[in-house]
C-alpha cells in the first residue's frame, strides 16, 4: 500500500500517524521523548534570544554581542549563569505566596502547550516505531488555547502581587490583551478545522499532504496549494497578527513598554524569578511558531522544490523542514521588531475588537458557504438569504459606528465655539484643575518631598525595633 | 483515551520541577544586602504611594474580561461545528448563520453603547 503511494507520489509518501500511535507509548520512550521537549525549548530560548540580539543589532547597523564565545553565542548561556548570581529582591510590600508563585504560574503552561507540536513522520527509536511528537489529543489545538488562558494568570498575579503601580498596570493591560487577541486568534483556527475535520494537530499536517490535490494543465500534473496558509490566506493572515498580540511582543508589546511602565508586570522581579518570565516569553514564541508551522506551513513536510526529493518527507529529515519554518517565523518575530514601532493601547484594542473579531466571523461565513456549495450544492435562495443577512449586520454597524463618530465631531465642534477646552477623546471636558493648565492634569508643584520633606524616614513607616535593632545589626548597603 | 494524557502530565510535571527548583535556587545563590529604599517599590525615584494589596483599577478590563468569556463561548461552540461541518451540509450553514448573526446583534450592541471604546 505504502509502495503503491509512494510510486504515485513520490514526494508526498509518509507514514503518516494517527492518534491510535500514541496510545500506550512504552514508559523509556515518553522519558526521552519528555526530555527531548523540554531540552529543544530551553536551547531554543538560548538561542532565539541570542539571535534575536544579533540580527537585531544588525538592523539597527550594530554589531550585537559578539563577546562571548565564537559570535556571541554563549551570551545567552553566561546571562543564565549570571541571573542566579543576582540578588533575589523581594519587595516589603508583596503579597509573598503569589509573588513567588507567578513565574511559575506562566512558565508551566509555557511548557505544556509545546507538547503536541509534531516535530515529524513515524520513525525508529531503539527499535520502536514512533512518531516524533510526544503528544496528541482529539482536541490538541484547544490544549494550547488553554494553556495560554492559564498563563495569563501568572502574568496578572505578579502584577498584582507586586502591589505597585507599574506592575498592576502592566499586569492588567496584558491581560486585557492576551484575552481580546486569543478570540481573534481561537476564530482563525476555525476554518482549518473546517478543512480538516479535525483538532488534533497529526491529522491537521496530514491533511496539508497535498494528496489528491492534482489537476491537469496542458498535459502537466500540478498541485492545488495545499498549505493552510496559501488556500486559507486571510485566516493565516490573522493568526500571524494573533500570535504576535498573544506573545505580547513589538508592536503589540504594550504590558512591558519601556517608556511608560518600566517593565510591566515584571518590574519588581529579580534574579531566577525574571528569568523565568522571560523563558516563558520565548518558549510561548516557539510555540506560536510551531503552531503556525503545524497549522498553516505544512508542518513537518517538505515545501515543493524540496519535497520532489522522495525521501524528503521521511525518517528524521523532515526534523529538518520543521526547524526551518520555525526559525523562520521566529525571525519573522524579530524583523517585526526591527521594523515596527510600538502602537498605543486603544489602537490595539480597537484593532482587535472591531477589526480582527468581525473580519474573522463574515470569513468564517464566507468559507464554510464555498465549502458546503462546493461539496453538497444547494439552493442558491439559501445561500442568497445568509449574504443578506450579513451584509445587512455589518452596514447596520458601520453606520452605528459613522454616527458615533459623527456625534463625537459634533460635540467637539460644540465645545470648541463655546470656548472650552477639549479633551483627546474627542468629548468635551469641564475646564481642568485650577492652576492645573487647560485640561490637562499637573501635580501641585510643591508637594512635601520636592523641598527634602519626608524624603527620610516618616515615623508611620518605620517601627522603633527597626529604626533601633535592625538597623544597628544589619549594615544598609547603599550605592554611596 | 486517557493515556494519551500520560506524556502531557510527565512534561508539566517536569516543567514544574523546573520551576520550583529554579525558585528555590534563585533564594539561595544571590547575594543579600539589606537596604530599605531596594525593598520599596520602583516608581522611578519617587516616593511610593502606599498601594493596599488590592488597589483599584479601572472597570473597562472587567467589562473586556466579561466580553472574552462571551466570544469565547461563542468560539467553543464553532469548533464542534466545524470538525463536523462536512457532514451536517447545507443545514449546518444555516444553523451557524443564525447562531452568528444573533451573537453579532449583542456585538452591535455592545459596540454602539460604546463598551469597545479605550479612551
Amino acid at each position: 500500500m505504502s509502495g503503491l503511494a509512494s510510486a504515485a507520489h513520490p514526494g508526498l509518501a509518509a507514514a503518516d500517524p494517527t492518534l491510535a500511535s500514541f496510545d500506550h507509548q512504552p514508559w523509556w520512550l515518553v522519558t526521552i521523548k519528555v526530555l527531548f521537549v523540554f531540552l529543544f525549548l530551553m536551547l531554543m530560548t538560548l538561542f532565539a534570544i541570542w539571535a534575536e540580539r544579533r540580527v537585531i543589532g544588525r538592523m539597527q547597523q550594530r554589531p550585537g554581542p559578539n563577546r562571548a564565545g565564537p559570535f556571541g553565542l554563549l551570551q545567552s548561556l553566561l546571562d543564565g549563569i549570571k541571573l542566579p548570581l543576582k540578588e533575589d529582591i523581594v519587595p516589603t510590600h508583596v503579597d509573598k505566596l503569589l509573588f513567588w508563585l507567578a513565574p511559575a504560574i506562566s512558565v508551566i503552561p509555557a511548557f505544556v502547550s509545546f507538547a503536541i507540536i509534531p516535530f515529524g513522520p513515524e520513525v525508529s527509536i531503539f527499535g520502536v516505531q514512533t512518531p516524533l511528537q510526544l503528544a496528541d489529543l482529539p482536541v490538541a489545538v484547544l490544549l494550547v488555547l488553554a494553556m495560554s488562558s492559564m498563563a495569563v494568570y501568572g502574568i496578572v498575579l505578579a502584577g498584582w502581587a507586586s502591589g505597585s503601580p507599574y506592575p498592576l498596570l502592566g499586569g492588567l493591560r496584558a491581560s486585557a490583551q492576551v484575552i481580546s487577541y486569543e478570540i481573534a486568534m481561537g476564530l482563525s483556527f476555525v476554518a482549518v478545522f473546517l478543512y480538516s475535520g479535525s483538532l488534533s494537530t497529526t491529522a491537521i499536517v496530514a491533511k496539508q499532504s497535498g494528496a489528491n490535490t492534482e489537476f491537469h494543465l496542458f498535459g502537466a500534473i500540478l498541485h492545488w496549494p495545499s498549505w493552510y496558509a496559501v488556500l486559507l490566506f486571510p485566516s493565516f493572515v490573522i493568526y500571524v497578527i494573533t500570535m504576535v498580540g498573544e506573545t505580547n511582543r513589538l508592536p503589540f508589546d504594550l504590558p512591558e513598554g519601556e517608556g511608560e511602565l518600566v517593565g510591566g508586570f515584571h518590574t519588581e522581579y529579580s534574579s531566577l524569578k525574571f528569568a523565568l518570565f522571560y523563558l516563558g516569553e520565548y518558549i510561548n514564541m516557539t510555540t506560536v511558531a510551531g503552531l503556525a508551522s503545524t497549522l498553516f506551513l505544512g508542518g513537518w513536510r517538505a515545501p515543493w522544490p524540496i519535497s520532489v526529493w522522495p525521501d524528503a518527507n521521511t525518517g528524521w529529515y523532515p526534523l529538518l523542514w520543521f526547524l526551518t519554518k520555525v526559525l523562520l517565523v521566529l525571525f519573522f518575530f524579530v524583523w517585526l521588531r526591527g521594523t515596527l514601532p510600538r502602537i498605543r493601547y486603544d489602537q490595539l484594542m480597537r484593532f482587535g475588537w472591531k477589526v480582527l473579531i468581525p473580519v474573522s466571523l463574515v470569513w468564517i461565513l464566507v468559507i464554510a458557504t464555498i465549502r458546503v456549495w462546493r461539496t453538497h450544492g444547494g439552493s442558491p435562495a439559501v445561500y442568497t438569504v445568509a449574504g443578506l443577512l450579513v451584509v445587512a449586520l455589518l452596514t447596520l454597524l458601520f453606520m452605528g459606528d459613522a454616527a458615533a463618530q459623527r456625534r463625537a465631531q459634533a460635540a467637539e465642534e460644540a465645545a470648541a465655539q463655546a470656548g472650552l477646552p477639549v479633551r483627546p477623546g474627542g468629548t468635551a471636558g469641564e475646564p481642568g484643575p485650577a492652576g492645573g493648565g487647560p485640561g490637562f492634569p499637573v501635580p501641585p508643584m510643591d508637594l512635601p518631598h520636592y523641598h527634602g520633606v519626608g524624603v527620610d524616614v516618616s515615623p508611620s513607616e518605620i517601627t522603633p525595633e527597626e529604626s533601633g535593632e535592625s538597623r544597628a545589626t544589619t549594615k544598609e548597603v547603599t550605592g554611596a | 483515551m486517557l493515556s494519551l494524557y500520560v506524556p502531557i502530565l510527565v512534561l508539566a510535571g517536569l516543567a514544574a520541577v523546573f520551576a520550583i527548583f529554579s525558585l528555590g535556587l534563585g533564594a539561595f545563590t544571590g547575594p543579600k544586602r539589606w537596604n530599605r529604599a531596594k525593598l520599596e517599590a520602583y516608581e522611578c525615584g519617587i516616593e511610593p504611594t502606599q498601594q493596599p494589596g488590592s488597589s483599584r483599577f479601572p472597570v473597562k478590563y472587567y467589562l473586556t474580561a466579561m466580553l472574552f468569556i462571551l466570544f469565547d463561548i461563542e468560539i467553543v461552540f464553532l469548533y464542534p461545528w466545524a470538525v463536523a461541518y462536512d457532514n451536517l451540509g447545507a443545514f449546518g450553514l444555516v444553523e451557524m448563520v443564525l447562531f452568528i448573526v444573533t451573537v453579532l446583534v449583542a456585538y452591535a450592541y455592545v459596540w454602539r453603547r460604546g463598551g469597545l471604546e479605550w479612551d
